[in-house]
C-alpha cells in the first residue's frame, strides 16, 4: 500500500534484529552468540533462515516479524525454474557504497518466433555458451526473450517450445495479446517464465495468466510513471504478487527521461520506502535497433552496448538485447561485474612470495605490485603460461606499476626490502630479477640497491609466458 | 510493424546515416595502445552524509470499487510524485579559458560544475553546464597506439597541428597538451622549450587548454611555473597539482596568474579533501578541480565509479570540501588489457571493442558526476559528446513515438 512505509536498512541496527531472536545463544547457526548473529545478518552475511531455534512454531510471530525487517526495498523476484533460476531486484539500497548489490542485472538475448529453427537454436546456444573468464569470475548471459513477431500464436507456441527444449535458460515471453501469451504459456508448462508484458489496455488478462501459470508478470508504461504505479497497485489488488516494472527505454532525446525514470523508482523504493515502486526494473536496450533504419550494424550494436551499460548503473534489474557480438557483449558483461562487486572488498593483496608452478633454484625471479587487480592479472597469466617461477609481490599501497612508480609508492627500497624479506635468495642460484615494463624507469636503483642483474620484462604481463620462453636464462 | 535495418550497405543520406558513418569511419581499424598514468590506491573510506528521502511518502488515495471476488474490475488509479529533494550545498562553478574581454586569447570559455542535483537528477533540477571533452595532444612521439595513429598520423610531433585535428576534426571542447618531453628521464626539455610549445597549441587553436605534466613532481613545479607566467590570464587548468608538490608554491604562481589547479588523488576522498584545504590557503574555490583518479572499466572502474559518486553526494550534502567539478583521466580506459589486446575471435575486432571499452568507462563516471573527460578515440568522443547533448537538451522522450520492441521483425539480422 502506499502510505506503508519501511525502515531504510541504515536504521536497522543489530539491536533490532536480537529483540526477534531467542536470545539462548545456541550457536547452532555458527556465530559465537545470538548477538553475533544479529550483526552478520544485518550485513546481510547470513540468512535468518539459519536460526533453527527461530523456525519452531513458537517464534512464528518473531520469525515473520523479523522476515518483514529485513524485506530488501526492492522485492526479489525469481524466473525459471531448477539450476538456472534466475533472481531479479532484491536491491537493499540505492547506491553501492551503502551496501553490496545483490543479484547482478540479468542480461536476456531475443529470438522471434519469425526467426528460423536454426537462427532460433543458435542464438540460444551462442547465450548459453558465452563465457569469459575475468579475475576469477565467469562473465554469462542468462536468459533468453521469446518475442511475437508473427502475430500468430501457433508461431509463437513453436518457437517458445523449440527454446524450452534447447535450454534451460529462463525465458522472457514477449507478446502484449494475451491469447497468443497464453498460447507460449501452454508451450513451456511450468517453466516460470517472465511474462511481457500487462500494459493499461491489456492489464486483466495479464494477471489472469500470471496467476494460472504462476509466473511473475512485467508491468509496462512508457514513460508514464504514474500510470505504471497505478498498473502496479492494480496487479498487486489482483493478487499478482511477482512484478517487474518497465518504464520504457528510449534513445537520444528520450535517454534523459529514461535515465531520470529509473532513477525516480529507485530512489522512491530505497529512500521513500514506496512499495509500488520496490520491483526490478526492465530495461531494454535493444530499442537501438528500432531507431537505426538505415545504420551500420556496427553502429547500432555500439549504440546498444552504451545504453546497455548506462542501464546497469542506473538501477536495470533486467536488460534484453539483441546484439550477440562478443565485442559489444564484453563491455557490457564486465561493467556488470564491476558495479556489482562488493565494495567492502580489499583492492590489495598480502606482499610475499608466491610460488607457480614447481619453481627450483634456476626459475626465474619476477615481481608486481600488491594491487589485486594487477597481481590476479599477472597470476592468471604465469598460471595460463604453465610456468615454474617466483612472483614477489611488493608492497605499493595497493598501486599499480606504472602509477606506483610515478606516484613513489613502488620504489626501489621497496623492492629491495620484498626481496629481502621474501628468504628468494636461499631458494635460487642465480642473481636475476625480471621486473615489469613499466618499471623500466627504476631499473638502475633497483641494481644498486639489491646487487641483483635487473631484466625489463615486458609491459604487458600477458606478454611474460613468451618473454621468459625467449629471454630467460639463469 | 517495424523493420529492423537489414542492408548493411544501404544508403540513406539522411542526417542519422551521416553521423552514423562518421561513427563508423572512426571505430575502423584500430590496433594497440599503451598509457601511462593508470593509478589507484583505494583506502577505508569516510563515510559520508546520504541524501535520504525521509518523508517522501505518495499521498493516500481512495480506491476504486473492487469486485466480489476481491479482484479490481478498473485499474486503480494512484500518483506517481517525483521523489525530488533539495541539498544544502552546490557544486562549485569553475570557468576554464578565458576570451579576449576576459583577458586571455580564447575565442571561448567554458563553465563547468554548478550542480545542485546528483548527475542528471533532471526530475529534481537541470544540469547547468553540459560536461566537456577535452582530447590527448602529445608533445613528442609516445608509445601511442597504431589505433589512434591512424587518425593522427600526420599530425604526431606536431602538437599544434594535432590540437587543430582534435578540434576541428573530433569536435573535442578543449585540448590537453601533455609535457612529456619534460620528463627528466626522457628528454628532460626546458621549461622555456614547453612555453614554446603552449604558445604554438595556444595560436592553433582557440579553445581553454589543460596542461599536462610528467609526473615528476620538481619538474612539474618549474614548468607550469614558467607556463603560468607566460599565458597569465588564460584560465588554464594546470594538470595536475598533487600532495608531492610543493603546493604553496604552485597554488601560488596558478593563482598570481589567473589559472586553475587541477588537484589530483590517488582514489582517496581523505587526501582530496587535505589537498584541498591546503590548496585553500592560497586559490579561491572557483579556482580548484578535482581529479580523484580514473581506473579502467574492468581494472578498478567500481571503486572510481564509488569514490566520484561519494565524492558528488558529500559535496551536494555540504561537504565543501569535495564540492568542486570532477576531471576524469578517462584515457586510462586503455590500459585495460581488453581495449587492445587481439583476443579470441568471437571477441574480435578489437577496433570496436577498445573505443566502446573507452566510451564504457566515460558513461560510467558522467553518471557517478564528471565534469571534464580527458578522453583519446574519436568515437568515444563522439558518443559521450551525444549523450551529453541528449542529456542536458531538455528534451523529452515522445512515448507516442515508442515503437513496439516486441513485434519489430529481425528478419537478416543474424549473429555476428
Amino acid at each position: 500500500m502506499t502510505e506503508k512505509k519501511k525502515a531504510g536498512l541504515k536504521e536497522l541496527s543489530p539491536i533490532d534484529v536480537y529483540k526477534l531472536l531467542p536470545k539462548i545463544n545456541c550457536k547452532e547457526c555458527g556465530a559465537d552468540n545470538c548477538m553475533a548473529f544479529a550483526t552478520r545478518i544485518v550485513n546481510r552475511e547470513i540468512s535468518v533462515d539459519q536460526c533453527r531455534p527461530l523456525l519452531k512454531k513458537e517464534n512464528e510471530k518473531a520469525y515473520a516479524k523479523l522476515k518483514d525487517l529485513l524485506k530488501p526495498a526492492v522485492k526479489e523476484v525469481i524466473v525459471g525454474v531448477g539450476d538456472k533460476t534466475k533472481k531479479l531486484g532484491g536491491k537493499l539500497v540505492m547506491y553501492r557504497h551503502e551496501f553490496t548489490y545483490t543479484n547482478p542485472t540479468a542480461i536476456a538475448i531475443d529470438v522471434t518466433d519469425e526467426m528460423s529453427e536454426q537462427e532460433v537454436v543458435s542464438r540460444v546456444h551462442y547465450t548459453e555458451n558465452f563465457s569469459f573468464e575475468y579475475i576469477g569470475n565467469t562473465l554469462r548471459l542468462d536468459m533468453i526473450a521469446v518475442r511475437c513477431v508473427s502475430g500468430d500464436a501457433d508461431k509463437f507456441k513453436a518457437a517458445v517450445k523449440k527454446v524450452s527444449e534447447t535450454t534451460k535458460l529462463p525465458m522472457i515471453l514477449c507478446a502484449l495479446n494475451p491469447t497468443i501469451a497464453e498460447a507460449g504459456l501452454m508451450a513451456a508448462p511450468g517453466s516460470r517464465p517472465l511474462l511481457y508484458a500487462a500494459t493499461q489496455s491489456n492489464w486483466k488478462d495479464m494477471a489472469e495468466l500470471a496467476l494460472m501459470y504462476d509466473c511473475p508478470l512485467v508491468a509496462s508504461a512508457p514513460n508514464d510513471l504514474k500510470t505504471l504505479v497505478s498498473l502496479a497497485k492494480t496487479l498487486m489488488a489482483y493478487g499478482v504478487i511477482d512484478l517487474v516494472l518497465d518504464p520504457g527505454t528510449f534513445m537520444n532525446e528520450g535517454l534523459a527521461d529514461t535515465i531520470n525514470n529509473f532513477t525516480m523508482l529507485r530512489r522512491a523504493a530505497t529512500k521513500g520506502g514506496e512499495e509500488l515502486a520496490g520491483f526490478p526494473l526492465m530495461g531494454v536496450p535493444m530499442v537501438a535497433w528500432l531507431e537505426g533504419a538505415g545504420t551500420f550494424e556496427d553502429v547500432i550494436k555500439w549504440r546498444e552496448a552504451y545504453l546497455a551499460s548506462m542501464l546497469i548503473v542506473r538501477y536495470a534489474d533486467v536488460l534484453v538485447m539483441h546484439s550477440t557480438s562478443g565485442w559489444s557483449l564484453l563491455p557490457t558483461t564486465v561493467l556488470r561485474q564491476n558495479i556489482y562487486t562488493d565494495p567492502r572488498k580489499p583492492v590489495a593483496v598480502a606482499p610475499g612470495l608466491k610460488l607457480f608452478g614447481t619453481p627450483d633454484e634456476n626459475s626465474p625471479v619476477l615481481f608486481t605490485s600488491n594491487f589485486a587487480l594487477t597481481y590476479y592479472t599477472v597470476a592468471s597469466d604465469l598460471e595460463s603460461g604453465k610456468l615454474n617461477a617466483y612472483l614477489i609481490v611488493v608492497e605499493t599501497e595497493g598501486s599499480a606499476i606504472d602509477s606506483g612508480v610515478a606516484g613513489r609508492k613502488l620504489t626501489a627500497e621497496r623492492v629491495a626490502d620484498a626481496l629481502k624479506a621474501s628468504g628468494i635468495e636461499a631458494k635460487v642460484k642465480h642473481r636475476k630479477l625480471v621486473i615489469p615494463g613499466k618499471a623500466s624507469r627504476i631499473s638502475g636503483e633497483i641494481e644498486e640497491l639489491t646487487g641483483w642483474k635487473v631484466q625489463v620484462g615486458p609491459r604487458d604481463s600477458s606478454e611474460i609466458p613468451k618473454y621468459l620462453i625467449e629471454k630467460w636464462q639463469p | 510493424m517495424t523493420s529492423l535495418p537489414q542492408d548493411a550497405d544501404k544508403k540513406k543520406d539522411d542526417e542519422e546515416l551521416r553521423l552514423s558513418k562518421d561513427l563508423l569511419d572512426l571505430l575502423a581499424k584500430f590496433q594497440q595502445i599503451e598509457l601511462e598514468n593508470f593509478e589507484i590506491d583505494v583506502k577505508e573510506l569516510e563515510l559520508i552524509f546520504e541524501p535520504g528521502t525521509a518523508g517522501q511518502i505518495m499521498p493516500k488515495i481512495k480506491l476504486p470499487p473492487v469486485a466480489a471476488g476481491g479482484k479490481p474490475t478498473a485499474m486503480l488509479q494512484v500518483p506517481f510524485v517525483p521523489p525530488v529533494e533539495t541539498y544544502p550545498n552546490k557544486i562549485t562553478e569553475v570557468k576554464l579559458g578565458a576570451t579576449r574581454s576576459e583577458g586571455g586569447t580564447r575565442g571561448k570559455s567554458f563553465i563547468i560544475g554548478g550542480e545542485t542535483s546528483p548527475p542528471f537528477y533532471s526530475f529534481e533540477r537541470a544540469t547547468p553546464h553540459r560536461p566537456l571533452v577535452t582530447i590527448d595532444v602529445f608533445d613528442m612521439e609516445v608509445p601511442l597506439s597504431k589505433a589512434v595513429k591512424m587518425h593522427v598520423r600526420d599530425v604526431v610531433g606536431d602538437p599544434a597541428a594535432w590540437a587543430k585535428l582534435a578540434v576541428d576534426k573530433f569536435g573535442a571542447d578543449m585540448v590537453t597538451i601533455h609535457l612529456i618531453s619534460i620528463d627528466p628521464l626522457l628528454k628532460d626539455a626546458k621549461p622555456a622549450d614547453a612555453v614554446k610549445t603552449v604558445e604554438k597549441v595556444l595560436q592553433a587553436v582557440d579553445v581553454p587548454l589543460v596542461i599536462g605534466g610528467c609526473g615528476d613532481a620538481a619538474k612539474d613545479a618549474d614548468v607550469f611555473e614558467a607556463i603560468c607566467e607566460a599565458f597569465s590570464g588564460e584560465r588554464l587548468l594546470i594538470s595536475s597539482i598533487t600532495r608531492d608538490m610543493d603546493v604553496e608554491r604552485c597554488a601560488k604562481f596558478v593563482k598570481k596568474n589567473g589559472h586553475v589547479a587541477l588537484a589530483f588523488t590517488p582514489m582517496d576522498l581523505n587526501l582530496a579533501r587535505e589537498l584541498n584545504r591546503r590548496l585553500y590557503d592560497f586559490l579561491d574555490r572557483e579556482d580548484i578541480v578535482m581529479d580523484l583518479t580514473t581506473a579502467a572499466l574492468g581494472y578498478g572502474l567500481d571503486y572510481a565509479f564509488t569514490n566520484m559518486e561519494r565524492a558528488r553526494l558529500g559535496g551536494l550534502m555540504g561537504d565543501v570540501e569535495l564540492a568542486h567539478p570532477m576531471s576524469s583521466g578517462t584515457t586510462n580506459a586503455w590500459a585495460a588489457r581488453e581495449a587492445w589486446l587481439k583476443m579470441a575471435p568471437e571477441w574480435e575486432p578489437r577496433e570496436l571493442r577498445g573505443p566502446l571499452w573507452e566510451v564504457t568507462t566515460a558513461l560510467t563516471l558522467l553518471l557517478a558526476g564528471v565534469d571534464l573527460f580527458m578522453m583519446m578515440h574519436p568515437a568515444a568522443v563522439k558518443t559521450l559528446k551525444d549523450v551529453t547533448n541528449y542529456l542536458t537538451s531538455g528534451k523529452k522522450a515522445d512515448a507516442s513515438k515508442f515503437a513496439d520492441w516486441v513485434t519489430v521483425k529481425a528478419k537478416g539480422v543474424g549473429m555476428a
